[in-house]
This record gives C-alpha cells, sequence and structure tokens, in this order.
C-alpha cells in the first residue's frame, strides 16, 4: 500500500510542549514512527561548571516546572552524599510530603491532560479543579505554586507547623471522594473506555525490553518502585506498589489513579509521624568526590549523577529522565495505532519533554 | 479595560521553557483563574490566533518554527511574551543553545516577568494584550479605509 509521511508537530494542540514525529502511514494506520528532538534543548547540564554549586540548585529546579521540587531534592541529595551529611529528620519528612504533594498535582494535571486528549472538556476542567487546591498546599508551605525553591544542601529552607499539616489532611477527605467520582468516569465511563481500553499495548516483554519506567512500566505488570529504596523518609513508611497487567491506556490511567490515592495515604502518615526538631544542617567547603542518586519522579524513576573536584563548580552533572526511557516504549506502541489515537498515546507516557532535552 | 468588539483567540508555544509557564497558560484556562470570561479561547492553529503566547527564551533549533507561528498568524496579531525566560532567558541566559528572549527572533508587545508567572500575572497580560489589540485593529481599520477612499477618489 502507498506510504503517507504526516508530520506531528513540534507545535500541536495536544501537547503543552514541542516535539516532533513524523509519521508513515498506510491509509490511518501509523507504520513506523520517526522521532525528532531538540526544541527545548538549553544545554543546562553544561552550565554546572559555570555557576557556584549552591546557585546551580536553582537550575536544576527548573528543568522542570512540573516535576521541580524533585529534581531540586535529589540535587540536594546528591550534594549530601559528597559532603558525606546526614540531613536532620523533621527535614527527611517535609521532603517526603513535598516530593508527595508534588507526585499528587503531576498525576492530576496528567488526568487533566488525557481528558483534553480525547476530548472530554468536562473532565479535563474537574481534574485541574482539584489540583488547584494542591497546588494551594504547595503554595502555603513553600511560598511558590510550581518552582518551589525550599530545598537546601544540608536539609529544607522551610517548616511546617503542626497546624498547617492537619489542615492539609483535613482537606484530604473531600478530596479524595470527589476524586472517587471522577475514578468512576475514568474507568467506568464507556466513551471513555472506547477511547483507552486495549488501545497502545505494551506487554510485559515489551516493557522489560524497552526499559519503561514509572506508571508505564507498572501498568504493564511490573511491579517495581524506586521510592522502596527509602531515600528521604519513603524507608519509614509503608505504601503499594500499584500495578495493573491491563498493559493498554487504560490500565495507565488506572496506575496512575491509584498512585494519587497511595500518596494522600503517604503524606497522612507522614504527618502522623513526624518528628521535632532541626530542619537544617549548615554544610561548608566545596564538595569533593561522586554521587549517584535514584528517585521516584511522577513519570518514573530518575537517575542523578554528580562529580565534583573540591572547586565551586561541579565538573559533572547528568540526568536521566523518566520520560527519556519512555520514548523508546512509545515509539514501540505507535506502530499499529490509528492516526486518530496518537495525541492520546503520546499523552499515556506522559510526556516531559523539558525534562528529557534540558 | 475597554470593550472589545471580537473575542480573541489564544495560542501557546513553548519556546524552550522548562514547562512551568506552559502550566500556568493552561491553569489560566481552568476553573478557578478561567480566562474565558474575557471571551478568550484557546487554539492550537496559529491561523485562528490573535494572541501568541510564548513562554521560555528561544533556542536556536527552535527559533526558525517560532517565526513561522508568528508569519502565519493572520494581522492584527500581538505577541504576548510569559515568564522572565520569554522576557530575557532567564535562569537559562548563559547556556550555549538559548538566544535570548523572545523579542531577539520575533516583535513583543506584552512583558509578563515571573518563574514560573503566575497565572493572575498571566491573565493580566492578557488583558492589556487585549488593548494593544483594539489599537492595532483600529489602526489597520483606518488604514484600509484610507485607501478604499483613495480608490474612490
Amino acid at each position: 500500500m502507498k506510504r503517507t509521511i504526516v508530520p506531528f508537530g513540534p507545535q500541536h494542540p495536544v501537547l503543552p510542549e514541542p516535539i516532533h514525529l513524523d509519521l508513515v502511514l498506510e491509509d490511518e494506520k501509523v507504520v513506523e514512527a520517526i522521532p525528532s528532538f531538540g526544541f527545548i534543548h538549553r544545554g543546562m547540564e553544561d552550565l554546572a561548571s559555570k555557576r557556584d554549586f549552591n546557585d546551580y540548585l536553582y537550575v536544576v529546579e527548573r528543568i522542570c516546572g512540573i516535576c521541580s521540587y524533585m529534581h531540586g531534592m535529589s540535587y540536594c541529595e546528591g550534594a549530601e552524599r559528597i559532603f558525606g551529611v546526614e540531613i536532620p529528620d523533621r527535614a527527611k519528612y517535609l521532603r517526603t510530603i513535598w516530593c508527595e504533594l508534588s507526585r499528587l498535582h503531576s498525576h492530576l494535571l496528567w488526568l487533566g491532560l488525557l481528558a483534553d486528549a480525547f476530548g472530554f472538556e468536562a473532565l479535563f476542567m474537574q481534574s485541574w479543579r482539584i489540583r488547584e487546591k494542591i497546588l494551594d498546599m504547595v503554595e502555603d508551605s513553600t511560598g511558590g505554586r510550581l518552582i518551589s525553591s525550599v530545598n537546601l544542601i544540608g536539609g529544607v529552607a522551610r517548616d511546617m507547623d503542626r497546624e498547617m499539616l492537619a489542615g492539609f489532611v483535613a482537606q484530604f477527605d473531600k478530596m479524595e471522594s470527589e476524586l472517587r467520582s471522577l475514578t468512576k468516569v475514568f474507568l467506568k465511563d464507556s466513551t471513555v473506555r472506547a477511547r483507552l481500553f486495549e488501545v497502545g499495548a505494551l506487554t510485559k516483554t515489551d516493557a522489560i525490553l524497552y526499559g519503561a519506567v514509572g506508571p508505564m512500566m507498572r501498568a504493564s505488570g511490573i511491579e517495581l518502585d524506586t521510592r522502596k529504596l527509602g531515600y528521604a523518609a519513603y524507608g519509614d513508611i509503608d505504601f503499594d506498589i500499584i500495578t495493573s497487567s491491563g498493559c493498554d491506556s487504560l490500565a495507565r490511567c488506572e496506575v496512575r489513579i491509584g498512585e494519587i490515592f497511595q500518596s494522600f495515604r503517604i503524606i497522612r502518615q507522614a504527618v502522623d509521624k513526624i518528628p521535632d526538631g532541626e530542619i537544617y544542617i549548615p554544610v561548608k567547603g566545596n564538595p569533593k568526590g561522586e554521587a549517584t542518586v535514584r528517585v521516584e519522579q511522577p513519570r518514573g524513576e530518575a537517575l542523578y549523577y554528580m562529580k565534583a573536584n573540591g572547586t565551586r563548580n561541579l565538573e559533572r552533572f547528568r540526568v536521566r529522565t523518566p520520560t527519556f526511557s519512555n520514548i523508546y516504549s512509545l515509539l514501540k506502541i505507535l506502530p499499529g495505532a490509528q492516526f486518530a489515537d496518537v495525541p492520546l498515546l503520546i499523552l499515556t507516557i506522559d510526556p516531559c519533554i523539558s525534562c528529557t532535552e534540558r | 479595560m475597554p470593550k472589545f468588539s471580537k473575542s480573541p483567540w489564544v495560542m501557546h508555544y513553548d519556546g524552550s521553557s522548562c514547562n512551568g509557564c506552559d502550566i500556568e497558560v493552561l491553569a489560566s484556562l481552568t476553573p478557578l483563574y478561567d480566562i474565558e470570561r474575557f471571551g478568550v479561547v484557546n487554539t492550537g492553529d496559529p491561523r485562528h490566533a490573535d494572541i501568541l503566547l510564548i513562554t521560555g527564551g528561544i533556542n536556536y533549533h527552535n527559533e526558525s518554527v517560532v517565526r513561522q507561528i508568528f508569519e502565519q498568524m493572520p494581522e492584527p496579531k500581538v505577541v504576548v511574551a510569559v515568564g522572565i525566560c520569554a522576557c530575557s532567558g532567564g535562569v537559562f541566559r548563559d547556556c550555549y543553545n538559548i538566544k535570548g528572549g523572545v523579542d531577539t527572533t520575533i516583535p513583543v508587545d506584552v512583558y509578563v516577568p515571573g518563574c514560573a508567572a503566575r497565572p493572575e500575572s498571566i491573565i493580566d497580560g492578557l488583558v492589556q494584550a487585549l488593548d494593544v489589540l483594539e489599537k492595532k485593529s483600529a489602526a489597520s481599520a483606518a488604514l484600509s479605509e484610507g485607501e478604499s477612499n483613495a480608490q474612490q477618489s
């Protein structure tokens, strides 16, 4: 059959960020997808050698505006490992709470974008309405809605008092009940199911072969979560790894919704267990050595590598972001899909292009 | 804020931002901020757009895309640079792949500072952009009226 090449992007209504794919089509069916990148590449890793390592923290937070908090936290964890300091327990718990708040807002954002991608405007608005409440909590506790800049090498810059934490938890019940009714629409509604069920299947074998991470991997039935390594205060907290054996777009939606409820559970536990005490210990001098940090971001496992040579600047800073790993899975699920499903399939990996290209 | 005869459609494009401002642009469309009450509709097609919201500085790979989108928009058109990176390059100013703010590539009418720009300030920038748009369309209307008078006489 005659083949057609349709360019997709870089400017496309479904994507907040530019990504370009050349889609090779046979009739309406995608045969091959050829990606091209670099529309957001800024060259941030190179800045590490120009900025003071303390200032560079604020650059790292701007790798991505959605998972900003976790980028900053991982950078600090890496630096703390190089310095060989153990941060106070209270700071660890505060980091855990902020991590989960950012996971909540990221997953709710994704649910909204997914609803927008299959044309369910009301569902998009509802998801983002709930997300605003999470952002209010982030703003109350850090001062910023997206870029919080609350991490420091050696701890955190702000504390949350007991009333604030109790206030957050008090709002969770209502949010959970609102989310439950949204969940019904996402997973049970026939129009939504028609777009998601058995669309973009990635088998368990393929997920391993193509190195999928995060919810994408867990939706293919692999039970793995970097949080179980116990960074920050995750070691003391009990939570389930949400998996699904559906392998399709609906399963990815199901896993992310499940993780939202787990995040509420984690924050509740952290609020109960948080110890009193210091939140910051001063760290002096210049770092020398190297460190590798793995964290579970909303989109999956991210890996950070940093090397310091005893000067004010880092010698090397490197990030492998979850979207980078998931692009291969995306290129696996696109061939065979209908052309109309392409925007949806791109969204199901939860792409964060600014993370990937930096 | 003046009265408007038409409802302006906005288009959003990401120059090379960190995603923070992009998400805030989207957030300003959602129930809490709701810029649709000003008649503002988000569109994905540059041919339909009156106002272009650009986030992030311009990188060398993206430069031609931004210029093309700008050229595809019909006159009168207004460009709003959202976020400090779009205004001046911001924290990425020294990166090797960043050319600078949006005004290094296309003319910018309204600058919205902030990192990330808050929805309130994006809405404020949009309302200012509406003013600029109204002035530009009045100017182009006067121009075309003058041309048609000249043809008649």
